[in-house]
């Protein structure tokens, strides 16, 4: 396992190294480079002060030394300074990431409870009128602009009933409540978020489990057991499920990314002040450090998804581990 | 051939009333002038904000501008922008692919690394680095939709290289001598195009989407310029008073993406060989 484990870490070495050049190659793909925007805000930047910019991040240098010096600081996680404010982009990420990645994990998690049991049901009752209502619900939900349903939703609660906050992540006199009181404040702030983006990835992980369930009770295996007179319930449970169950956690990785890049919708919709709420604001004032820095830990965390999943699929399916 | 796959393609009744649905969008978006009752950027001070009536079927906006013509022009936007950037993404997918399925070895392991090292990037955080160095458009958001869509199309038309490249017809052109390229395009790339013709159905829904979420985030087509998405943003921004500037637009994206859907499913059933067999059973 522990073999294993070390070649998928080793795999993504070159992977890491992979993105940092393309992020860097899109960035300065930009006409003129980073300074013409930095130097755009102020007009009177003189000639002298764009020369000092350049010396400044290194811009006068060939672009494959500045890519290796942006690269040797990046493994420092320093991703220098935000063109914004001055602050150092490593500290605004981080002060983001926790809200993002608690939002991503809480969908996550929704989408399994609710996608994993509707795609075993209409496995099992195949052609009923459950399995035709979940395949509609499946078309509906892969067209749905969910930012659009987010709209709706918030107009619903928020405007029309007036049960739900439609932004921010706690009220703003949170400072005066207990305790429990803060808990069911940001729990309500966060109902809609963590609903809408978990709704995104509903349809595409409950129609994988119909599929994975589907292929799994024609096996051999299980009509063995039915032969044996267990019970229909005691079959799919104990020896189909477990069986459905393997390739679906590695679907669970690749929802990662969609889930990410999901949250600057959704961040911008309901001003939620995670990392894709920054990535939105990034980019409308171009700061490209910023940008840079998001970019890369977005596609990390993809990775880092996918290894969990990896390695989740390697515990549970011996096969995995085995194989070259 | 076609014959055939009409035949087939009509068994699907969701699948033929998607297909009507796109038509019927392509000429709206074609006849738009003609349709449209009020020009689309008419601004009309004296009555902004209005609910729906009978003059004004989805009310107005902010500025008195009528919703429904808006939303008729608007469609333009969205079905240039769907084509157009599954265009790039085929073309550059099909490209890839082909030459990473014929040639195997080295360059396939090359150009496969870069695929998945694309893939790793949320593709919107993708976009919106992208857009940060351009100035949004409707042009240059379809270029960068399709330059970062095209890596499931390469995987797909690498996938049918793979396994045609050994067939016996490719073998017997190549035995009389004809040449990579013609062996790539007049051999290979005809049988392979099935799945990318499915692939390139659902692609356009998937960039109607994006579209319409960069749009709504003032990224993508820019006002006065009218697309479904940009009039969804003065929805979210009257939120509290215009519930018509935010469900009209929305339905309008929801019916066209599920049409493309249901197309791709249906082409995909229908250009399924191994599902011809089966019926003929």
């Amino acid at each position: 396992m522990l073999a294993y484990i070390l070649k998928r870490l080793a795999m993504m070495v070159p992977m890491i190294f992979g993105i940092t050049l393309i992020t860097f190659v899109v960035i300065h793909l930009a006409p003129g480079g980073p300074v013409e925007v930095e130097t755009e805000m102020s007009l009177k930047a003189s000639a002298q002060a764009r020369e000092n910019l350049k010396r400044l991040y290194g811009l006068d240098r060939p672009l494959h030394v500045q890519y290796f010096d942006w690269l040797k600081r990046f493994v420092h996680l320093d991703f220098g300074t935000s063109f914004v404010d001055g602050k150092k982009v490593v500290d605004k990420i981080k002060e983001r990431i926790p809200i993002t990645l608690t939002i991503n994990i809480l969908s996550l998690l929704l989408i399994m409870v609710i996608a994993i049991p509707i795609g075993v049901l209409s496995a099992t009752r195949q052609y009923s009128l459950f399995d035709k209502l979940t395949t509609v619900f499946v078309f509906v939900g892969f067209s749905t602009p969910t930012f659009w349903l987010a709209l709706i939703m918030m107009i619903i609660f928020g405007v029309t009933l007036g049960l739900l906050p439609i932004s921010g992540i706690q009220s703003i006199d949170i400072s005066g409540m207990g305790f429990f009181g803060r808990i069911a404040d940001w729990a309500r702030h966060l109902i809609l978020p963590v609903g809408l983006s978990a709704f995104g990835g509903l349809a595409g992980l409950s129609r994988y489990s119909r599929s994975s369930m589907l292929e799994v009770i024609r096996q051999d295996y299980i009509r063995t057991a039915k032969a044996k007179g267990l019970k229909e319930s005691d079959v799919i449970v104990h020896h189909a499920l477990r069986n459905a169950l393997m390739p679906i956690v590695t679907i669970l990785g690749l929802a990662v990314p969609g889930l990410i890049g999901g949250a600057v919708i959704f961040e911008t919709i309901f001003a939620i002040p995670g990392m894709g709420q920054l990535f939105y604001q990034s980019t409308m004032s171009r700061d490209y450090p910023t940008i840079m820095g998001i970019l890369v830990i977005g596609a990390v965390l993809t990775l880092i998804g996918n290894l969990i999943a990896d390695i989740s699929y390697a515990i549970v399916d011996p096969r995995i581990r085995v194989r070259k | 051939m076609l014959k055939i796959i009409w035949n087939r393609f009509r068994k699907n009744p969701l699948s033929v009333i998607g297909l009507g649905i796109i038509l019927a969008l392509a000429i709206i978006a074609v006849g738009a002038p003609l349709i449209a009752p009020y020009k689309p950027t008419a601004i009309n001070v004296y009555n902004v904000l209005s609910a729906p009536s009978s003059s004004h079927p989805f009310g107005t906006d902010e500025l008195g501008r009528d919703v429904l013509s808006r939303m008729i022009w608007g469609s333009r936007a969205s079905l240039k922008v769907g084509f157009l950037a599954v265009g790039i993404a085929i073309a550059i997918g099909t490209a890839l692919g082909s030459i990473a399925g014929f040639y195997g070895g080295k360059i396939d392991a090359v150009l496969m690394r870069f695929v998945d090292i694309m893939l790793a990037f949320p593709t919107f955080f993708l976009i919106l680095a992208v857009i940060a160095i351009v100035e949004p458009s409707i042009s240059t958001i379809m270029i960068i939709i399709g330059l970062t869509g095209w890596m499931d199309v390469a995987r797909l038309v690498r996938a049918e290289f793979l396994t045609l490249k050994e067939r016996d017809f490719v073998s017997a052109a190549r035995a009389i001598g004809a040449s990579d390229f013609r062996l790539i395009f007049r051999h290979v790339i005809p049988n392979a195009l099935s799945p990318v013709f499915v692939a390139a159905t659902f692609g356009i829904a998937g960039a109607i989407l994006t579209e319409s979420g960069l749009s709504f985030l003032g990224l993508g087509v820019q006002p006065p310029e009218p697309s479904w998405g940009n009039i969804l943003t003065s929805g979210k921004d009257n939120i509290t008073v215009a519930w018509w500037l935010s469900l009209f637009p929305g339905i309008a994206i929801l019916i066209t993406v599920l049409s493309y859907n249901l197309v791709g499913e249906g082409l995909r059933d229908a250009l399924d060989p191994r599902l011809w067999f089966h019926e003929q059973k």
